[in-house]
């Protein structure tokens, strides 16, 4: 039972349970406007801004007939003035049923769902965790492939900081996943989920050439190369430019493969894939809002 | 000249030992086992030499016997530790001390984004490695090594 539980981080919920909300998100795929958080008040509190994340809950709880409370910026709340974050999550948890929070400080969200008297959903708490992005990624590879086991993900661009991809490659490590990693030297995946990988037999490569190696994907997740994380900004010149996906590198790949993307997008997916039928990151997108309907859902207990 | 042989610090009646400490943390161990604040005799000596660890330092704590769980709390800073349970003047019984699996309220996570290091949170970390430690911290689920190791 999922109820009256928070959901901080992917680990937090078993293989069954991760079933039970991509399940119930086809069903809110099927029939989005229900009315059943109708006398519900959720509470989004976004101490940074993501307007991604935010008009996604927002959607997903307004289509359910919920109402919403909150601030979308750190700056108009209680928290300019000097207030701690446990006394803000303890009166929201007075004036709301469920909690969704995003907070730069990692680990905020586990505090918070311990002294809150309501559910939390982590909508990201730093670099750390970030499970409804997690969830709406898998929920859009089981939609395309029509399976979670058995793929062969490629995940591209920044393999070092992007906390995405460290959540779905430690979600999909549940199945038997074969992993392909490209990225540049300086952005490569990090040891220890290699060794995640290793120690549970999974297969793993590593290329740092972006080429026609795809032809076997399933799926591609890309990600963005941001220059910020380049101590050399010579460096960054070198990879932006070879890192990015278009059209013309599509004709090989398997007619089941998608490419995926968390969004925003700047240029590392050329707008002329966007017409592809193998781009899907649109649709991902969307796919959010039936997967966050899911899990809040599930954390309140109701159907 | 033969070198005079005798005791650094006296012996006690009734108590514990706690020997192989590293001289640089006796203090973190007297404030992990709060001995600050207990009312019966305690003696010790430090910087006493020691072939494994250089320099060492000892603790006598009269008619004070710790529970296992009390004792490994400092086995982040003492990881050698030795105890001796003494009673009229007779070691009775002796043992070492062993990393617990969870560390709660004694080490500082490393990591300066922590929401430890922001607000009044009492730390939590589970061991994931008790050779070289190893801690996980229960927030921000990074890790603090023995090296970047600090006790609050």
């Amino acid at each position: 039972m999922m109820k009256n539980r928070s959901l901080v981080s992917i680990d937090d919920l078993s293989t069954d349970e991760v079933l039970k909300i991509l399940d119930e998100a086809s069903e809110f795929e099927k029939n989005p406007v229900q009315k059943l958080l109708e006398g519900k008040v959720i509470a989004t509190l976004f101490f940074e801004p993501s307007t991604r994340t935010r008009l996604s809950f927002e959607s997903a709880i307004n289509r359910l007939g919920g109402k919403i409370v909150g601030f979308s910026d750190a700056g108009v709340s209680s928290v300019s003035k000097g207030e701690t974050l446990h006394d803000t999550i303890r009166m929201v948890s007075n004036y709301s049923d469920l909690i969704v929070m995003r907070h730069p400080v990692e680990g905020s969200a586990r505090f918070a769902s311990e002294i809150a008297s309501v559910p939390i959903i982590n909508a990201g708490d730093g670099a750390n965790q970030h499970p409804t992005q997690t969830l709406l990624d898998m929920y859009s590879i089981r939609k395309t492939q029509g399976t979670l086991d058995n793929l062969n993900i490629f995940m591209v661009g920044d393999l070092k900081y992007g906390r995405t991809v460290h959540s779905l490659m430690m979600a999909m490590s549940r199945w038997n996943t074969t992993f392909n990693f490209i990225s540049p030297e300086e952005l490569k995946m990090p040891e220890e989920y290699k060794l995640y990988l290793e120690n549970l037999g999974l297969k793993y490569y590593e290329h740092r050439d972006f080429t026609d190696i795809i032809s076997r994907a399933d799926i591609i997740y890309m990600t963005r190369v941001q220059k910020e994380r380049f101590s050399d900004p010579i460096e960054y010149e070198k990879v932006k430019n070879v890192y990015v996906l278009k059209n013309s590198m599509l004709a090989n790949t398997k007619p089941n493969m998608r490419i995926l993307h968390p969004l925003p997008r700047v240029n590392e997916i050329h707008t002329d894939v966007d017409t592809n039928p193998k781009a899907y990151y649109f649709e991902q997108a969307l796919n959010g809002v039936y997967t966050r309907q899911a899990i809040l859902c599930s954390l309140l207990g109701i159907k | 000249m033969k070198e005079p042989k005798q005791l650094s610090v006296s012996a006690i009646q009734n108590g514990t030992v706690i020997d192989h400490i590293p001289a640089r943390n006796l203090f973190k161990v007297i404030q992990i086992l709060g001995l600050d604040h207990i009312d019966t005799q305690i003696t010790f000596g430090t910087n006493l030499e020691s072939k494994k660890l250089g320099k060492k330092a000892i603790i006598k704590i009269s008619d004070k016997f710790f529970e296992d769980a009390d004792i490994n709390r400092i086995a982040l800073v003492a990881p050698d530790a030795k105890l001796n349970i003494i009673r009229d003047y007779e070691v009775v019984e002796k043992k070492v001390v062993e990393v617990p699996d969870n560390i709660i309220g004694i080490a500082r996570c490393m990591n300066p984004k922590c929401i430890t290091n922001f607000e009044p949170v009492t730390t939590r970390f589970r061991v994931v490695s008790k050779k070289n430690v190893s801690l996980k911290c229960h927030y921000c689920e990074k890790i603090t090594n023995q090296e970047n190791l600090q006790i609050i």
